[in-house]
């Protein structure tokens, strides 16, 4: 094989190698990690197809689909798999590479989730649930999705309706800084 | 002993049952926990999702505000906490370069020292002290230990377990004088994050769970992390729908069951702030013991 196949499957592998300390190119097929994963059956790719698209640098196939994306990092995968090839984490390193690269992106109620999740920690330093889930109904468009519950969360104690902010916010403010921009560099070439 | 707690965001809010508990348990045991000053979140699942750097520097910034506050060891109730903050332990101790790096973004010295220990070990650990002070024994209820993902996976993160066949949790119900069950799901994943972003799949998986435990024989569900406490319990009525009757377990957290057999009030232990009710487990839980089952008095009072 020549050409400008060979040259991006090699790029993906390296890339996820560089990023991660491990080698795709472990992976033999044997399915171990899709038999385990309670995901499989909802995605369109399983555990070991979404590694043999990596070592084939199939790029397009791996971010056009929303399969990365439902991986909930159980790590059964990653615990089960013969040869120590690590599913879990390179399934990380995609989604932050498709991230950073903008070449895909995950569904919209989970990207609701992160964005208001990582958005509560870097206003107050912590997670405010209620201001966490208000968030996650406005990005995500499930603004009905268990309203029924909040009453009886809140007789329990549970949910606080005011935020608490930690003294060294600012502290946290700036890790998020300092890490986006490392991110925003990986990408450039 | 003397252990930085880390609560995290969950155990001050939709987990404070599983502080409640751990609080109440922590004198009888001889644990204090001090709780870590200005703490941040973990970052949970969506740093690590979205940026690997930001899921190693945050809890790293925990790790360091312990070391400066003089602990060596923490504790993180919640598995998923446990997770974050043993991984970037895990990470950084294997990784020069990258202590170095996320040391000059914490901007304080860090020298990755303190030992990061979740609930399971920590009680395992404690368990000749809890069958010294167990005071109750549980009625002979019969308890499935759910570790779910984070106590035992990774492996090479956390490691003080069988990865398939854990058993810290069992060795902690025995002590506190529960039966634990034998059943298949207890490492399988409930669905954790999608609680929100994704409820269906998070009702397929935790209904799974619960009808194995409720085929096992068990009376109660036991677990380590408020993530799998809130889809097993708030969202059971839901994953009970397509049964003929709902299934009615109660989602005890382990502190709770520890706090059951050392006799402490359930009221103490937050056991009311369940959406399944513990009535009934609890009521078992708690009946005084039959004379006979006191081993130690060979006496037989048969009226």
């Amino acid at each position: 094989m020549s050409g400008p196949a060979s040259t991006r499957r090699s790029t993906l592998a390296a890339e996820i190698r560089q990023r991660t300390g491990l080698n795709p190119a472990r992976c033999y097929q044997c399915g171990k990690c899709s038999a385990g994963c309670p995901m499989a059956q909802e995605t369109r790719l399983r555990p070991h197809d979404i590694l043999r698209l990596v070592q084939r640098g199939r790029r397009d196939r791996l971010f056009a689909d929303d399969s990365i994306w439902l991986c909930l990092t159980c790590e059964t995968c990653s615990a089960r798999c013969p040869n120590e090839v690590g599913p879990a984490r390179i399934i990380d390193a995609l989604r932050e590479l498709a991230l950073e690269s903008g070449e895909g992106e995950p569904p919209r109620a989970i990207r609701a989730f992160h964005e208001s999740f990582l958005k509560q920690i870097r206003r107050h330093g912590r997670i405010f649930e209620f201001g966490m889930i208000a968030g996650f109904k406005l990005r995500s468009g499930k603004l009905f999705a268990d309203v029924a519950k909040m009453p009886a969360t809140m007789k329990r104690g549970k949910l606080a309706l005011s935020p608490r902010r930690i003294a060294g916010v600012d502290d946290v403010r700036r890790i998020f800084d300092a890490c986006s921009a490392a991110a925003r560099k990986e990408v450039q070439p | 002993m003397r252990l930085g707690y880390f609560p995290g965001c969950s155990l001050h809010a939709t987990a404070r049952e599983c502080e409640e508990s751990l609080r109440a348990i922590a004198a009888p045991l001889g644990v204090e926990l001090v709780e870590l000053d200005d703490w941040a979140c973990c970052g949970a699942t969506s740093a690590h999702a979205t940026n690997h750097l930001l899921s190693v520097a945050l809890p790293a910034r925990t790790l360091a505000l312990a070391e400066q506050q003089g602990f060596d060891t923490v504790l993180a109730p919640c598995a998923a906490c446990y997770a974050r903050l043993a991984s970037a332990r895990h990470e950084l101790a294997r990784d020069r370069s990258a202590l170095e790096r996320v040391a000059a973004i914490l901007e304080r010295p860090f020298t990755n020292a303190v030992k990061v220990v979740s609930i399971a070990e920590l009680l395992r650990d404690l368990t000749p002290r809890i069958r010294e002070q167990a005071r109750r024994p549980l009625g002979g209820a019969r308890v499935a230990a759910y570790y779910g993902c984070l106590l035992v996976r990774p492996t090479e993160v956390s490691g003080f377990d069988d990865a398939e066949q854990p058993s810290s949790m069992e060795t902690v119900i025995t002590a506190a004088g529960g039966t634990p069950v034998e059943w298949r799901r207890k490492v399988d994943c409930c669905g954790a994050g999608f609680s929100l972003s994704r409820t269906g799949s998070v009702i397929r998986l935790g209904r799974a769970i619960l009808e194995d435990a409720k085929k096992a024989g068990a009376e109660a569900i036991a677990v380590g992390c408020p993530m799998c406490h809130s889809n097993l319990d708030l969202r059971q009525k839901a994953m009970s729908r397509t049964m003929p009757e709902p299934l009615g377990l109660p989602i005890l957290y382990l502190s709770q069951v520890v706090g059951l057999g050392l006799g402490l009030e359930p009221s103490s232990l937050g056991l009311g702030r369940h959406f399944v009710g513990t009535g009934r487990f609890v009521e078992k839980a708690t009946a005084p013991p039959a004379p006979a089952a006191k081993s130690d008095e060979p006496r037989k009072e048969v009226a």
